[in-house]
């Protein structure tokens, strides 16, 4: 479903992605690990229509992504839940509003009926539809988010470190529903993080990023095993395990 | 049903059932807010008089604006002439209440007209940025330079006087800010994610700025706006005072200043009465334009 061969990104003279090569099939949830600045956000811009300047193939179905051109067809296909919920809702515009929009621009009729039952499948109660976003918890406005990118019922989802700014409470309520959208949908995941247990409760497989390179890729098996392959791999699994302890 | 529908209850309802409930809901907490600010209510007090005076001055203007009896000849503040008369004979009060209508006329030409072409340059500049910045803000720049007033008189000196073409040359002065702070709003928003989650819907560029964009500058216009007024009605004054706005005996509120110039150590009444009338109005924009802003920010809405 997400072919990727030798994607290069430069920043103007920083070259933030090299070489990256993946192939995730359908229905597969992915994940792309690795520290700040790794170049793992960086991919998915540049398969967000995010970035211009990239070189490389990248086929998404059976459309192949060009530099600068986000075509159409895509859209449908391809939507993306944003890291900060509080920054990926307009501030002045309802729920209603933010579910609507998409419907409005692709022209789609049956627009009440399709957003209730949106509001229904993320777990939102319909009481809240004409609610601002400032009235709304982080955990309910990223479910509106999750709800905005599946109104165009899209086949991909990229995610970016979508639980980051979530309380952990909240966390595993979002990851659940993401788990079960997937199974229900049949959704290929592309999901960015620097959170390991993340990645054993959602992915299939994952790609650990190092200064934009791809160190390995493994199975969710060898994360949860302790096994991976390279050494920053497993060095990144000894530090969020440091981190764990130090919160216990 | 018809009852329960204008409820406090139903205004207030933190899960509207409708679009229209959510939206009246909205204006109605935004209402009560600028209620609880007596400064603002002050403000929107002097605005409501304005406006009932100037909607309203052939029936409470006692006497003509413009016919006055060479008798009754500057006579001071009296039961019968309560600002008393101007050096024609004409009653003061009357051309002030008349005058309330040339007032409002120039203000709200000028919002109506540079609000929109402000909003629409800065929001474009900022959005696309690039040479459509450069080029727009070049030319809003050349604009913001150059003094107002003077700008203004330039263009009236062209133009000819009148009060047509005094709103002209406020407007072509007005505008440039308004694009300035429509253009450093939309710098902020522009890279947020809530914009690049429009456009990853499909959204055009049109449909973004004139959807997502405008909403956010237009609080902040009309804040500015409202507080121009004053700023609006005192240019439109001095180009009535030194004779390039409206032409005698049209009874604006700068020319009458101006008339009464001459007598002002004698007949101090003539050019007080006119400028108190200007002082209040301003300061009822000023007050407003301040309450709004309190009521229209976001950022201090939220709390």
């Amino acid at each position: 479903m997400i072919r990727i061969d030798k994607l290069n990104v430069h920043y103007g003279s920083a070259h933030v992605v090299r070489d990256v090569s993946l192939d995730i099939a359908t229905g597969e949830s992915f994940a792309l690990v690795g520290e700040s600045g790794s170049g793992k956000s960086t991919v998915l811009k540049a398969l967000a229509g995010q970035i211009r300047d990239w070189s490389g193939t990248v086929d998404l179905g059976d459309v192949r992504l060009s530099p600068g051109k986000h075509p159409r067809e895509l859209i449908r296909r391809v939507q993306m839940v944003f890291q900060d919920p509080y920054g990926s809702l307009h501030p002045r515009r309802t729920v209603d509003d933010h579910l609507d929009e998409p419907l409005q621009i692709h022209g789609l009729g049956d627009r009440d009926q399709r957003i209730l039952s949106m509001l229904d499948a993320v777990g939102l109660a319909r009481k809240f539809r004409f609610r601002l976003p400032h009235q709304l918890s982080g955990g309910q406005r990223q479910r509106v988010a999750i709800a905005r990118a599946l109104m165009l019922e899209p086949d991909i989802l990229l995610l970016d470190e979508p639980t980051s700014a979530l309380d952990v409470s909240v966390q595993a309520e979002i990851l659940n529903l993401l788990k079960g959208l997937r199974a229900e949908r049949g959704l290929t995941f592309l999901l960015v993080t620097h959170d390991l247990p993340v990645v054993s409760f959602l992915c299939d497989r994952l790609a650990v990023l190092k200064a934009g390179q791809i160190q390995e890729i493994a199975g969710v098996e060898q994360l949860r095993h302790r096994n991976l392959g390279s050494a920053y791999g497993r060095e990144l699994v000894a530090a969020a395990e440091g981190v764990a302890a130090e919160q216990a | 049903m018809t009852l329960s529908v204008l409820s406090r209850d139903w205004l207030l309802d933190e899960n509207p059932e409708t679009r229209l409930q959510a939206k009246l809901g909205q204006s109605y907490r935004m209402t009560r807010a600028l209620m609880r600010n007596p400064l603002a209510v002050l403000g929107l007090v002097i605005i409501l008089a304005l406006l009932v005076v100037a909607a309203f001055a052939p029936w409470l203007a006692p006497y003509s604006p413009i016919e006055g009896s060479l008798s009754n000849r500057l006579l001071p503040p009296s039961a019968e002439h309560w600002m008393g008369t101007d050096e024609l004979g004409r009653d003061i009060l009357s051309r002030v209440i008349h005058g309330s209508r040339i007032t409002l006329y120039i203000v709200l030409l000028v919002a109506v007209l540079s609000a929109p072409i402000g909003l629409v340059l800065g929001a474009v500049a900022g959005y696309f940025g690039g040479w459509v910045d450069r080029a727009l803000m070049g030319v809003t720049d050349v604009f913001l330079s150059m003094p107002r007033l003077i700008l203004a008189l330039a263009f009236v000196a062209a133009l000819g006087p009148g009060i047509g073409n005094a709103v002209i040359a406020i407007t072509i002065t007005a505008w440039p800010v308004y694009a300035r702070i429509a253009r450093a709003e939309t710098l902020t928003i522009r890279n947020s994610d809530f914009i690049a989650a429009v456009r990853m819907l499909g959204g055009s560029h049109w449909r973004i700025v004139a959807r997502h964009i405008l909403p956010l500058c237009l609080s902040s216009t009309i804040i500015r706006v409202t507080l121009d007024m004053a700023g609006i009605i005192l240019t439109a004054a001095g180009l009535g005072f030194i004779g390039l706005g409206a032409q005698p005996p049209a009874p604006e509120w700068g020319a009458m200043i101006s008339r009464g110039r001459t007598f002002i150590l004698d007949q101090w009444w003539v050019a007080t009465m006119p400028g108190f009338a200007i002082v209040v109005v301003s300061l009822g924009f000023c007050l407003f334009g301040d309450g709004l802003r309190d009521v229209l920010d976001p950022r201090q809405r939220s709390k």
